[in-house]
């Protein structure tokens, strides 16, 4: 990647979507050279991390560990990718990183360790697992009187997952208002559709009859990314779920709702096609 | 055991503001003066095991001091990723309580009774595992785990237990507690099965025999430098526990054994690798598994002589 652009400069939503594209053309160059699956996965969620890293979470790449920021926990740790691309670009390790995804004695694992890198929050990859530890995040931080807002990105597919409900069923109780569940709803887990693999719909409903302030929106608008995401807590005393539609291998015409790019890895050529249509340099 | 518990945490929480109490809808009433005296630290999760330790693992990572409680095989078996995962892969200092171990709810039948779960807990990197004796070992167990900086498993019983201890002995993680002493066999005892081997030891003085008795409290890290000592010493040392004879305190010995180049003697006690289908109270379940003062020393008197 080349000059990273200043994110104070960053005010409009223009330039996040060019960042959006940066990082997916990123995401498709590390696939490649690393020869990892989960890309249509990675790229379905990078329009989320993008509004949530440049527009919504209080974090500085200074003080990655400030007992008082936002925390992000990508949840559906198979698009780790997403992550570490989006990390670096904000500033909290270095870019150079990111060619060593998934090597031999790289940071970045395939799947996040524990402190892994600057900025990581929780060592996911086994599905299930965010949400709950999120709300504990949240819990501490009322207890311990510090004002932080948690934010848990699950995949569609790991709402198959009992632990998601019961987090679900008990956030609302402790009126975790700071909490946000952001599901990437890409309609495909690793072997089908997410709709036909277990009764899905409606996962909003889902969320409002557990009590939580949800919402769904188009989870490739940044725009409405930022204003869903903006108003956490919202004044509900709610937690706030937000549905986010979305299609797998976002961005790269002959990716996108193919699930064969849960695994598929892209060729020398594929990734220069991907670089065209994402006008990259 | 649950009520000292419930007076050491309620202590605990007074003393230190980190210290949350978190319960798997259990404890009616044991934990009321904790929920009156710091209300926003105590936490009933519901029956839902698996996000309370989530939910715990992220609060040690925030900085709090988190106790988990409830049944046993509910707390361990139910659980065993969130605690391998969120807990010990990050090595978040949280404190997993399981009441009601072992054989203590024989007569519920053997979806509440927990023979194996030291076992799968012990492969856990860096997760101690503990099983105090009675009440003053408990109290002891609850203050050791705050001030240690890992994660911690303790298995406990119900309630009235005998209580061997007369005063709270100093406990250690990691260092066994002489009991009584004996030259001819040296029993380690784990968790509530102490009072048995006292038994026992009894039963083998009556014989001749001189027993020294160690309640043996921490599966995980072992006590190697007393494994070295009684094994160096005595021609016999028998492991007891109300757990399965594979994978807890007498497999691990047995592990340190093969390992050790000391050429002593093990015989373990505990439960058969079997599931107990016999209805019984806990003492006809340590029957029917040989868990008896006279049926342990009989073994080991026979063993001596041979």
């Amino acid at each position: 990647m080349s000059a990273a652009p200043d994110i104070h400069a960053m005010q409009d939503i223009g330039d996040l979507e060019l960042m959006a594209r940066r990082l997916r053309f990123k995401l498709i160059q590390m696939s490649h050279t690393a020869g990892t699956p989960h890309l249509g996965s990675a790229l379905s969620c990078v329009d989320i991390l993008v509004a949530a890293y440049w527009k919504i979470l209080k974090i500085d790449a200074a003080r990655a560990t400030d007992p008082w920021r936002d925390r992000f926990i990508l949840s559906k740790g198979h698009a780790a990718s997403a992550l570490y691309a989006t990390l670096a670009e904000r500033g909290f390790f270095p870019r150079e990183w990111l060619d060593t995804f998934a090597q031999h004695k790289s940071p970045l694992a395939e799947q996040p360790a524990p402190d892994c890198a600057p900025g990581v929050e929780l060592a996911t990859g086994s599905l299930g697992h965010g949400l709950p530890v999120g709300l504990g995040m949240a819990l501490a931080g009322r207890i311990q009187k510090q004002v932080y807002r948690v934010f848990v990105t699950m995949s569609d597919g790991e709402c198959n997952e009992g632990t998601v409900w019961e987090a679900a069923m008990f956030a609302p109780n402790q009126k975790l208002e700071n909490v946000c569940v952001l599901i990437d709803y890409n309609k495909w887990q690793a072997t089908g559709r997410s709709n036909e693999v277990m009764c899905l719909p409606s996962l909003r409903e889902k969320f409002s009859a557990f009590g939580w302030s949800a919402t769904e929106l188009d989870g490739h608008n940044i725009s409405q990314l930022v204003e869903a995401m903006s108003k956490i807590p919202n004044g509900s005393g709610k937690p706030v779920a937000i549905v986010a539609h979305t299609v797998k291998g976002k961005g790269v015409s002959f990716m996108e709702d193919d699930n064969n790019w849960h695994y598929r890895i892209p060729t020398a050529e594929e990734v220069e096609k991907a670089r065209k249509e994402l006008q990259q340099p | 055991m649950r009520n000292a518990f419930a007076k050491q945490i309620t202590e605990l929480a007074q003393q230190d503001p980190r210290v949350v109490l978190m319960a798997g809808d259990i404890g009616n009433r044991l934990f009321d003066k904790l929920k009156a005296q710091c209300p926003d630290r105590f936490f009933n999760c519901g029956v839902a095991e698996a996000n309370m330790i989530g939910m715990a693992a992220g609060m040690a990572m925030s900085g709090l001091r988190p106790f988990c409680y409830t049944i046993t095989p509910f707390i361990t078996y139910r659980c065993l990723e969130q605690i391998r995962i969120d807990v010990c892969y990050h090595h978040a200092p949280v404190v997993i309580v399981g009441t009601g171990a072992g054989l203590s709810y024989a007569s519920l039948g053997a979806t509440h009774h927990s023979c194996e779960e030291m076992g799968m807990l012990r492969l856990i990197p860096g997760l101690a595992v503990l099983a105090p004796a009675d009440e003053m070992e408990v109290r002891g167990a609850i203050k050791a785990a705050l001030q240690y900086p890992h994660p911690v498993y303790i298995r406990i019983g119900k309630k009235g237990e005998p209580v061997v201890h007369q005063t709270e002995p100093e406990f250690i993680i990691g260092k066994s507690i002489p009991v009584r002493g004996g030259a001819d066999v040296c029993l380690l005892s784990a968790g509530t099965m102490l009072p048995v081997a006292l038994e026992a030891a009894e039963k083998l003085a009556q014989q001749g025999l001189q027993a020294r008795v160690e309640s043996f409290h921490t599966i995980k890290p072992l006590d190697e430098t007393l494994l070295a000592e009684v094994f160096a010493k005595f021609k016999i040392v028998a492991t007891l526990e109300e757990h399965s004879v594979l994978g807890g305190l007498g497999g691990a010995v047995a592990e340190w054994l093969a390992n050790s180049g000391a050429r002593g003697r093990l015989l373990r006690f505990g439960t058969k690798d079997e599931f107990l289908h016999e209805t019984g109270e806990q003492e006809q379940a340590r029957e029917f598994f040989g868990l008896t003062g006279e049926a342990i020393a009989a073994r080991i008197a026979h063993a001596h002589r041979g």
